[in-house]
């Protein structure tokens, strides 16, 4: 290497250094600061009784069935809700790319349940689907007095569905980025290659937008992991619908207990680590494919 | 294989535009047919109207004695080779060529013997397990051609298939295409600006003009015999050299010199004296006087003061001025004629196509020979060929 290349290397770093200090200062020092509260006993409800503790408190969430319970609702939530905004991003993305009048109020119109706050959505989707005083019990084919949050599955799919209208514009948005990424060439070709609507769709838009797809995927299943603000708006954690964040959450801030609290949290980042591994690993699979010499 | 008959077909746009305006074509089976035109000319409409990619607003499609007009694409057995090639980035080559085949439900191993033939034919054999991004530009055309042929279809529609290569793989890969088509002897509709393209491939080519067809003749034909100035202009590079000429019994007086009309030409403006014409002489009409042996026949010299020299090596082009005052008319007529949209219209210069034997020199005075026998007069107000 050139002195001029080492030193423009150098220069580099050091323009780069300001960003990677903050990025550190609010990412790995919390996160380091987590995983050395887990290994110790703090309770603030007994402060004199601390200590190290190895990983003691681990395995007190993992032997606990309360984590297993909820790690299941976590999942099942995240599988059901991702896999229905996939499907239906993916019709409204579509929606949006072949829209030819009102494109820009389109698009807006869709984006909209995404740009309200969660808490408010949660409420109001709570309201609607109270048993006493919500108009989803007056809709025909619904009894007039089903108790929506006295029950695990149906609380689950209540939340489920705020979660859905809430977050799909998020994933349709991701979507039609990717779509629009293909080239419009290619649907004549296929046109005249004979590929029908449905054809032209499983075999030309899906294959060319699977980084698109895997990209949205990794966001919102990500995203679904950590779900909090609907569940603890909706149910609070009852009928056993409480997520893995609500248990992070009962144990630090409820009950004050900051090393069993951590401990959990520790976890939810290692589960959020392993999707995330296993989306890039997946998106990471794809490239020879478009690039190989 | 089959013929392939446009009879007034007709595209209007929502708004109103007419993209083309009521065009009769007929290709006949076998035939190599090329559109040509400036852009926008309508010429890629027509093609796609062709292949059912846009909706006929009027007229009908005849395409092997079927009239296809409302049928989808994939039910009028054509193939189409488009500018951008338009492969499938995620399929290998043998896959973007076997893919309509395998939508067809072609046994996998015909599919497979179809491939690897057409595969062989273009030289491909050994891209066949590579994708699109991995091969050259003229692999990627290849591979488009290829993707046409497995097919077998009634006909090809190219959409300037050679447009995106570089010029010295441009002349290459016309000759292959004339080639193939000139062995496989399927019905083919080539869509392109170049005229140079359109000249060289072509069994016959329709020249078009906003959206209405203007000639469709031999090259030789289109070349030798214009029906109007547009046509003329714009068949032939360097483009034929328009002059106001002012016709005086058998004569016509041009800017640089007077000549005699020939008999046909007589006819042609009647007699009509003193009527105004527009002349049109191609470049390599023109020749240095002193190299005109006796075997060029009868012309008339003159002398002209040259602005440029540009020497081709195996030829040499001469500018020299028109005389502005003979100008306004001819720039008039020829933007009546559209000739405004094609590039280099300095209707100012004239340019001489000289042997490289010329001693031409930048400023300095020429003596130039015109053949007289070659001159083309058309209509000053409709820009007509005018003939006897």
């Amino acid at each position: 290497m050139t002195d001029r290349a080492r030193s423009e290397r150098r220069l580099g770093w050091l323009l780069c250094a300001p960003a990677a200090v903050a990025m550190l200062a609010v990412t790995a020092y919390p996160i380091g600061y987590a995983f050395v509260l887990s290994l110790q006993r703090v309770d603030l409800r007994f402060p004199e009784e601390g200590g190290f503790v190895g990983f003691d408190n681990y395995s007190a969430v993992l032997s606990s069935e309360l984590w297993w319970t909820d790690l299941f609702n976590t999942i099942f939530l995240s599988v059901i809700s991702v896999s229905i905004e996939l499907c239906l991003g993916m019709a409204i993305a579509l929606v949006m790319h072949r829209a030819i009048f009102g494109r820009g109020v389109v698009r807006t119109s869709v984006l909209i349940p995404y740009g309200i706050v969660t808490v408010v959505a949660a409420f109001s989707w709570q309201f609607a689907f109270a048993p006493d005083t919500g108009f989803v019990n007056q809709l025909p084919l619904i009894a007039d007095d089903k108790d929506w949050f006295g029950e695990r599955f149906s609380a689950f799919s209540v939340i489920i569905m705020a979660e859905v209208w809430k977050t799909t514009p998020f994933m349709a948005l991701l979507l039609l980025a990717g779509l629009t990424t293909i080239d419009d060439g290619l649907y004549s070709a296929a046109k005249v290659d004979g590929a029908s609507a449905w054809q032209r769709f499983t075999r030309i838009t899906l294959p060319l937008m699977k980084p698109a797809i895997l990209v949205a995927l990794l966001f919102r299943t990500l995203d679904a992991f950590r779900i909090f603000d609907t569940i603890f708006i909706m149910t609070g954690g009852a009928q056993d619908t409480q997520s893995v964040s609500i248990l992070g959450y009962q144990q630090l801030i409820s009950r004050l207990n900051l090393g069993l609290g951590s401990a959990v949290s520790v976890l939810i980042f290692l589960c959020v680590l392993v999707i995330a591994v296993i989306f890039v690993k997946g998106l990471g699979a794809r490239q020879p494919e478009s690039g190989r010499a | 294989m089959a013929d392939i008959v446009l009879d007034h077909i007709t595209k209007k746009y929502g708004d109103g535009y007419e993209a083309v305006k009521s065009m009769d074509l007929e290709i006949k089976d076998g035939e190599f047919m090329i559109l040509v035109g400036p852009s926008g000319c309508g010429k890629s409409t027509a093609l796609n109207m062709i292949a059912g990619l846009e909706d006929i607003s009027d007229g009908e499609l005849t395409i092997g004695g079927e009239v296809v007009n409302s049928r989808a694409p994939k039910d009028r057995d054509i193939a189409m080779v488009f500018q951008n090639y338009a492969l499938y980035p995620h399929m290998t080559v043998r896959e973007n060529m076997g893919f309509a085949l395998k939508l067809a439900k072609v046994d996998q191993k015909e599919i497979d013997r179809k491939v690897e033939e057409a595969a062989e034919t273009l030289d491909l054999t050994e891209h066949l397990d590579r994708r699109p991004a991995n091969l050259s530009g003229g692999q990627r055309q290849r591979v488009a051609m290829g993707r046409a042929i497995v097919r077998e279809p009634k006909a090809f529609l190219m959409d300037e298939p050679l447009s995106n290569l570089d010029a010295k793989l441009r002349v290459q890969m016309r000759t292959e295409v004339a080639e193939l088509q000139d062995r496989l002897g399927t019905t083919t509709v080539y869509v392109t600006h170049d005229q140079t393209e359109a000249m060289t491939l072509g069994d016959r080519v329709a020249v078009m003009r906003s959206g209405i067809l203007q000639q469709v003749d031999t090259p030789g034909e289109l070349y030798n015999d214009p029906v109007n100035l547009f046509v003329a202009g714009f068949i032939g590079s360097p483009s034929m050299n328009f002059v106001h000429g002012k016709v005086s019994g058998n004569e016509i007086e041009l800017p640089f010199a007077t000549l005699p009309l020939t008999d046909e030409l007589c006819g042609a403006v009647g007699d009509s004296d003193g009527r105004e014409v527009i002349a049109g002489i191609r470049p390599e009409h023109f020749e240095d006087a002193e190299l005109v042996g006796d075997h060029l026949g009868a012309g008339v010299t003159f002398e002209a003061k040259i602005d440029l020299v540009e020497s081709m090596g195996s030829e040499l082009y001469a500018y020299f001025d028109a005389g502005s005052d003979h100008v306004d008319k001819v720039e008039q007529a020829a933007s009546e004629a559209g000739l405004d949209e094609l590039a280099g219209g300095d209707t100012n210069q004239i340019v001489a196509r000289l042997a490289p034997e010329s001693k031409a020199h930048r400023g300095e005075t020429l003596k130039l020979w015109v053949d007289q026998d070659r001159l083309l007069l058309f209509d000053p107000e409709t820009g007509e060929r005018l003939r006897a």
